[in-house]
């Protein structure tokens, strides 16, 4: 039972990491939109054809 | 004629293809078929473009794109030096609003569409609120490109201006959401610590010192909840006592900060029960039902910006008038005195002005009621925000867009807005008086106890405040209303103002305004009588083949009536202004019009049938030496209108009808509709004047309106509707919009009404019937902190639950 006395005030510091890291997330804008990067990795680019799209970054191969 | 004939589904949109239509697209190798020229427009950019795989990534059709095909030149006003685009000195930045996201497919091709565009640096959609985030640089690209752009696709964007629209309720939502997820964080966590003292305080295997530091622990998960998640209830609470008013915040914290100062005088002597968990789970559940709400009305207030993006207020300009007749298109606002302009028709008048060419019909139904269209010609005044229904106007300005007849309504409705009655909201009245006789109550049980037995003073009096904290009872009005709110949006009816339902049920007096809200607000065939020998159907054939092309609301009347009969097309149309048409069907002239137009043709006049019906516009066909029929139009009730009128009567609440059209014409439709009351020819200053007398009897007034004149009437109601067809103006004063337009909106937010009002009440029952049995338990000292905790959370499920099923309808 003793190591109570260690683990509980250890899981409040987690939790309080977790409030820090939730915090943090939330104002860098990961909560805005829940549902645009689901959608965004459905869409494969190599199943493009070869058509004269622009030269994007990720597109390279 | 080949076997496509048959109907099948618009590949672009999945409306289904008109017979015999030609627009096609080669899709993939695959010719397609469009229903539109919309579509067809939209499919060949998307295939021109490269994009065509988004045919075969969708899973949902698109919207369709009728109105794509036709960029508005307006978009071509946005430009770059305007302020709300400013980002820094070479580049742009802007949020728009798109419509018509359907899918995962959609989002893909409008930013890669965006991003081809030369000089758009970013673009990012967040699908979750349908904002287009754009960055583009100045050099290569105007507002009006990346607009069109993204039309081309078949998506209808337009600038999203975050100051004007509930950006204050975005922010809210986005704090309120934090503060939920750490009071959830920090429920579940004390819940965790509390567990072994329910478990183990029964047979005392708990040994003291671990009981300690579970409480201290519980202590410090806590402080979050109290320190940042019950923020919102103590600011609440604090306002309304400055107030000096006892709003349902109040009990709230004071039931908040007894459990918490409880439990940590109960922590810090080690004496006492502790109510961590009670408060955390409190805390939590009321913020969960304020999050709801405001979601429900964020949900609303954003569909009614996308009702209102209008184009920028435009006007065609001829700076060189008369010397040269070159139109541009500049911005209403920037008319000054003396400018000439050019109104075609369809479009609306920029400013207050004097006709110095051409004469045409006017309409006026949104600014004064009127449903005839009225004639003007040259020499004679027009008023800002009229709508030019059937020939081009050469206009010289009176008054700036700004001082133009428009901004005399809008003061009325300022002088409107101040007067509106304060609404008592019943739930904060309960509230205050629970307060008040829990404080009395609370105090009485702590001197009993003091006399009784001392040491049990304090905690039996914090487990009275604990206990009764109002949580079912402060969750049973917020917890209903969002529900209903958000059923009531699928429906499209959308509440802004949350008062609504409450007020609603409480109305006396339904007032109406008569054109756009009863009636239809143009012109339907009512009765054609053959004058010749040609039967009705033949005659309706051929003024249709006239009509087909005019942009006049009777020619529009006369081709709905036709709908499908196949009527061909006339030849050698001309259209006389103010008189009618003529025009060549299979070799014989015909003419279509007043009366003296055909009889230059026809012949002198037969009879009474050339003179007209009150209330009714006669249209004559005539054909050389003959006459042939007589249309009559007027303006039509709205198929629901009686039902609806006949509902509110039903329920005890007077009906009145009060229009600014002809008083013989408000009188007819009172009496078709069985409304005693009716009111015509009325200004909108004696609108309110009527509804404000109405008010000071005692009366509460529900409004129904759509026009510019009902705005003031519409913002001094107790609680109104604005139709989603009718006027801005007025939209932005009702504390309802109905999208759909349909009457038959106002019913359904009646009865949900009801309803809500009676889950309400039902929600508000169960809550005093669990506070009689807990508080006297309370004060009794029956009562242990697990117990409490169980009673509370039970009796806010339950009214959650009961809530819900407004949700369904």
């Amino acid at each position: 039972m003793e190591s109570l006395y260690l683990l509980i005030p250890l899981s409040i510091a987690v939790v309080f990491i977790a409030l820090w890291i939730f915090f943090k997330a939330s104002d860098g804008g990961q909560f805005d939109d829940l549902v645009g990067p689901g959608l965004r990795v459905l869409q494969d680019d190599d199943t493009t054809p070869a058509q004269p799209a622009p030269p994007q970054p990720d597109q390279r191969e | 004629m080949n076997a496509v004939l048959q109907l099948t589904d618009c590949f672009h949109c999945g409306l289904p293809v008109p017979p015999g239509s030609r627009w096609r697209v080669t899709i993939d190798k695959l010719e397609r078929a469009m229903c539109c020229p919309g579509c067809e427009a939209v499919a060949q950019t998307i295939v021109d473009i490269g994009q065509s795989s988004y045919y075969r990534e969708r899973d949902d059709y698109a919207a369709n794109a009728a109105d794509a095909a036709m960029v508005p030149p307006e978009l071509r006003l946005y430009s770059n030096d305007d302020a709300q685009f400013a980002r820094d000195a070479s580049s742009c930045e802007a949020t728009l609003s798109v419509e018509g996201i359907r899918c995962a497919a959609c989002v893909w091709l409008i930013e890669r569409q965006l991003t081809r565009l030369p000089g758009v640096q970013a673009a990012s959609l967040n699908v979750a609120t349908e904002r287009l985030y754009v960055r583009w640089s100045k050099a290569q690209c105007e507002p009006g490109d990346i607009l069109q752009a993204v039309r081309q696709v078949g998506y209808t964007a337009y600038p999203y201006d975050a100051v004007r629209h509930g950006e204050q309720l975005q922010k809210a939502s986005k704090t309120l959401g934090r503060q939920l997820f750490v009071a959830g964080l920090s429920m579940m966590q004390v819940m965790m610590y509390v567990a072994p003292s329910y478990l183990a305080a029964e047979d005392g295997t708990l040994d003291p010192n671990m009981a300690s530091l579970m409480r201290w622990a519980s202590l410090l998960l806590t402080l979050p909840a109290i320190c940042y998640s019950a923020l919102p209830f103590f600011q609440g609470a604090w306002s309304s006592l400055r107030a000096r008013t006892l709003g349902m915040d109040v009990p709230v914290t004071l039931g908040i900060l007894a459990a918490f100062s409880g439990s940590v005088v109960a922590t810090l002597t080690g004496r006492g029960e502790v109510y961590f968990d009670s408060a955390t789970m409190f805390i939590f559940l009321l913020l969960c039902s304020r999050y709801f709400e405001l979601q429900a009305r964020r949900k609303a207030a954003s569909a009614l910006e996308r009702l209102q993006h209008a184009l920028p207020a435009s006007a065609t300009l001829l700076a060189g008038f008369p010397d040269s007749r070159a139109a541009t298109l500049v911005p209403a606002g920037s008319l000054v005195v003396g400018d000439v302009i050019l109104v075609k028709p369809g479009e609306a008048i920029a400013a207050d002005s004097v006709i110095i060419e051409g004469n045409s019909a006017l309409d006026l139904s949104l600014l004064t009621g009127e449903s005839a269209a009225q004639r003007r010609n040259t020499g004679e005044r027009v008023p800002g925000g009229a709508i030019n229904a059937s020939a081009a106007l050469l206009l010289r300005v009176l008054k700036p867009a700004r001082e133009s007849t428009l901004s005399d309504l809008l003061k009325l409705i300022e002088r409107a807005g101040s007067g509106k009655p304060q609404i008592a909201q019943w739930a904060d009245r309960v509230a205050a008086w629970f307060v008040l006789g829990l404080l009395v109550f609370a105090v009485a049980v702590f001197v009993f106890w003091s006399w009784h037995d001392p040491s049990q003073a304090w905690p039996v009096a914090i487990a009275v405040l604990v206990v009764s904290c109002p949580c079912a009872l402060s969750l049973a009005t917020p917890t209903a209303l969002a529900a209903a709110t958000d059923s009531l949006l699928r429906r499209g009816v959308l509440i802004v103002q949350p008062h609504v339902l409450e007020t609603l049920h409480r109305a006396t007096h339904v007032v109406f305004d008569k054109t756009g809200t009863l009636t239809l607000g143009r012109p339907v065939l009512k009765q054609t009588d053959g004058l010749g020998k040609l039967d009705a159907q033949g005659c309706l054939q051929l003024a249709a083949a006239l009509e087909t092309g005019s942009a006049h609301p009777l020619a529009q009347a006369i081709l709905d009536a036709a709908g499908a009969i196949d009527h061909g097309h006339a030849q050698q149309v001309q259209e006389v202004q103010g008189q009618g048409l003529e025009g060549v069907i299979g070799g014989v002239r015909y003419r279509l019009g007043n009366a003296a137009f055909v009889a230059a043709i026809a012949g002198a006049p037969l009879g009474d049938t050339a003179v007209g019906v009150a209330g009714m516009t006669p249209l004559y066909l005539g054909a050389q030496d003959q006459w042939l029929a007589r249309f009559l139009l007027s303006d039509a009730l709205r198929p629901e209108a009686r039902e609806v009128v006949a509902y509110f009567q039903r329920h005890g609440k007077q009906v009145l009808l009060l229009s600014g059209d002809q008083e013989a014409l408000t009188q007819s439709v009172a009496r078709e509709l069985g409304i005693d009351t009716a009111c015509g020819e009325c200004l909108p200053d004696e609108k309110l004047d009527f509804v404000q007398q109405l008010q000071a009897t005692g009366a509460v007034v529900a409004m129904v309106g759509d026009g510019i004149n009902d705005a003031a009437v519409l913002s001094a109601a107790d609680v109104s509707f604005a139709m989603g067809s009718g006027a801005a103006l007025a939209q932005a004063h009702a504390d309802t919009v109905l999208l759909s337009s349909q009457l038959r909106s106002v019913l359904d937010t009646a009865s949900t009404a009801a309803r809500s009002m009676r889950i309400i009440r039902e929600n508000l029952g169960w809550a005093t019937l669990y506070n009689l049995t807990a508080i006297p338990a309370a004060a009794l000292g029956f009562l242990n902190p697990w117990l409490s905790g169980v009673g509370m959370a039970a009796s806010s499920a339950v009214v959650i639950a009961n809530a819900l099923r407004l949700r369904k309808s």
